[in-house]
């Protein structure tokens, strides 16, 4: 089809291959486990019990720690998805649609999450546990969109198939969700005369901010994490017939 | 090209002029599920006017996704879609002459029908002109958007449901801008901007969906 | 009559093409060449793959591993398969002329001369609906007189079709691969023509 048009590099084919991925998995998966502890448990002890409560909402801001990188997975997440179906629909490559399939339900969780942190925070700020806010509305629609990519890959009982439809509905999602989100914002400002949004503050004092930066930059290792373990369980499935992964059994004595 | 997508539009027309209720299905249930909200909500003139704008806009969405599941359903189940894809057009021409003739059957009804919708709930009548051009801009975005769940679905036992959770948060913003330029001419605004913004919608769907579609329907 | 087996005469190749579905090799190192004027019989157990086969040559199905190659610019599939594709509600003549339309454009006269040939003289304006299995196969294989194709790939083009309708439908392959087309078929039925090539799936199949 494209290929030619597309021509990579010898190495990105090579990652391609499920049994570099599943060895180069295998390597990298105690690092990111190791680092997503790390940056995860400093960054929340550091903003629940360190840094300065706020000035407006006290201490129930502190829920942002755990809402705002949720809200951030959420979405790369689907971006994320979406890029692994491209590659794997234009090149052809197997092990994206796997890594794209790992994705779905990660980004829902974290979706989820975001969502419940959200209404527990909107209770002290709003008086209520859910406001129609732009934000909420539209992470709600994202999770619309996550169920629907989900029902659609287990729908079709052929992988490959599901493979290839999961990626076009995950790309036509992704350049929706620009379109859903500016309709919703604007939704929002006709309909409610005073917006308050929760996390927008300009500015943010290096005490509360930095911890932030680390529980997101943690959540992302916890999702390289969790991806690669759900990508390389994948790869054992579907390739147990294939003779380098018998060879690993034997040299690990599995 | 032209020609091979004229071939799918007859023979599109002659079997739904063989089955007209596949036509007017969509339409009455159109017209129940809008008479249904007087009897369950209140029949009261002033608050049916304040809704009347979202509740056909939403009826309509429930009515064109009703009838999307056997876009192509039908087509696979008897091998035709196989011989549509085998002649020797790019995929997109048989997914937009597939999609003009659904439009054609679902969305065009509506529309017509549309000022008496309008009048069995108090909108104003200065804001119909808005409601149908509105909905003409519209239900063709509806039609194309949901030409990608149908084509994903297509081969999928039970898809009606599966392609309503697919397609409707791709309808978020159509709904919003829909039902808000209504909602607006009911009020006396202008509502140039909602319709230049539906306008915008439909070219961008015109251009990505028949393409996304067509990919699907080749898997 | 014979053939010079000069590449000029190359209708169809495949290049180790292969087929995985749901993680079971089905077959590969699939490389055969077809020439004009002949006719391959592809067999195999069910669900050997003879099908999707037919479905990866004419492009209906994706093909990962290996190619399918087309080398003449002009050459016309046609393929029917399992399923006919004809609408119920159509009669046979409108479900032909669909068809035909496709890809090119039929009158009304060639129509009814197709449909005479497959034996369905005075059936032209009945709706599918009504027709038999048998006359419902044979409105599909009418195409075949009234499209011009190189190649025709036939998915069982003998079910539901009487004693007397396989010969006469045997006579057509031969009369199409005589005059410089190819047919590939599938079919558990023995074809009792000189020409015919056999393709045993079962010897590409994984161990």
């Amino acid at each position: 089809m494209t290929q030619s048009i597309w021509r990579m590099p010898r190495w990105f084919h090579q990652m391609g291959s499920p049994k570099w991925f599943y060895d180069f998995g295998g390597i990298l998966q105690p690092w990111f486990a190791v680092v997503a502890f790390v940056l995860l448990t400093w960054g929340v002890v550091w903003g629940l019990a360190y840094a300065p409560a706020d000035y407006q909402q006290g201490n129930s801001f502190r829920i942002m720690y755990v809402h705002v990188p949720a809200a951030i997975l959420s979405q790369s997440i689907f971006l994320g998805m979406a890029v692994a179906g491209a590659i794997g629909l234009i090149w052809k490559m197997k092990l994206a649609f796997m890594v794209a399939r790992s994705c779905i339900a990660i980004g829902a969780t974290f979706t989820i999450i975001a969502l419940l942190t959200g209404a527990i925070w909107g209770k002290p700020t709003w008086g209520a546990y859910w406001v129609w806010d732009a934000r909420l509305t539209s992470t709600l629609v994202l999770l619309f969109l996550y169920a629907g990519v989900m029902a659609l890959n287990q729908a079709i009982s052929e992988r490959q198939v599901a493979g290839k439809a999961t990626a076009i509905l995950a790309i036509v999602g992704t350049i929706n969700i620009p379109i859903i989100k500016y309709s919703v914002e604007w939704w929002n400002t006709l309909h409610q005369s005073s917006s308050f949004t929760l996390t927008s503050k300009p500015s943010m004092p290096a005490d509360m901010y930095l911890p932030l930066l680390l529980t997101v930059l943690g959540s992302y290792c916890l999702f390289a994490l969790v991806v690669l373990m759900r990508t390389r369980t994948q790869i054992l499935q579907t390739q147990s017939g294939t003779s380098w992964l018998a060879q690993h059994r034997d040299i690990t004595g599995a | 090209m032209i020609k091979f997508m004229l071939a799918i539009v007859r023979r599109d027309i002659l079997l739904v002029a063989r089955q007209p209720a596949e036509m007017i299905n969509p339409l009455v249930f159109f017209v129940l599920v809008v008479a249904l909200f007087p009897l369950g909500v209140s029949p009261e003139a002033s608050l049916l006017s304040e809704v009347a704008a979202g509740v056909i806009w939403v009826a309509a969405m429930l009515a064109t996704l009703l009838s999307l599941e056997l876009l192509f359903k039908l087509d696979h189940d008897d091998g035709s879609l196989e011989q549509l894809l085998l002649a020797p057009y790019p995929s997109w021409t048989l997914v937009l002459a597939k999609v003009f003739v659904h439009w054609l059957v679902s969305g065009l009804p509506l529309i017509l029908i549309s000022p008496l919708i309008a009048t069995m709930l108090f909108l104003p009548t200065h804001a119909v002109p808005a409601l149908m051009l509105s909905l003409l801009l519209g239900t063709p975005t509806l039609s194309l958007l949901g030409a990608i769940g149908a084509a994903l679905v297509t081969g999928v036992r039970g898809g009606g449901m599966l392609l309503t959770l697919l397609i409707l948060p791709l309808y978020v913003p159509v709904i919003i801008f829909g039902s808000s330029s209504v909602a607006a001419a009911a009020q006396g605004m202008a509502v140039d901007g909602y319709i230049a913004l539906l306008a915008a919608m439909f070219v961008f769907a015109l251009m990505i969906t028949p393409w996304a579609a067509g990919s699907a329907l080749k898997l | 009559m014979s053939f010079p087996s000069s590449a000029i005469f190359h209708l169809l190749c495949t290049d180790d093409l292969a087929c995985e579905r749901d993680l079971r090799v089905l077959y590969s190192g699939l490389n055969f060449t077809v020439k004009a004027g002949e006719l391959w019989h592809i067999k195999g157990r069910n669900g050997a793959g003879k099908t999707t086969l037919l479905r990866q040559l004419a492009g209906l199905h994706p093909v990962d591993t290996g190619k399918v190659l087309y080398p003449r610019h002009a050459t016309k599939v046609i393929y029917i398969g399992h399923k006919l594709g004809l609408k119920e509600q159509l009669t046979a003549d409108e479900n032909l002329s669909w068809l035909a339309g496709l890809d090119g454009s039929s009158t009304q006269q060639q129509r009814y001369a197709a449909l005479e040939k497959v034996g369905l003289r005075g059936y032209e304006e009945n709706t599918v609906a009504q027709l038999s299995a048998g006359q419902k196969r044979r409105v599909a294989l009418a195409r075949l007189h009234l499209c011009k194709g190189n190649i025709w790939l036939l998915d069982e083009p003998f079910t539901s079709i009487d004693q007397q309708g396989i010969v006469d439908e045997q006579d057509w392959l031969n009369q199409h691969t005589l005059a410089g087309g190819a047919v590939l078929m599938t079919s558990h039925q023995e074809i009792s023509l000189p020409q015919v090539k056999i393709l045993d799936l079962s010897q590409y199949a994984p161990l």
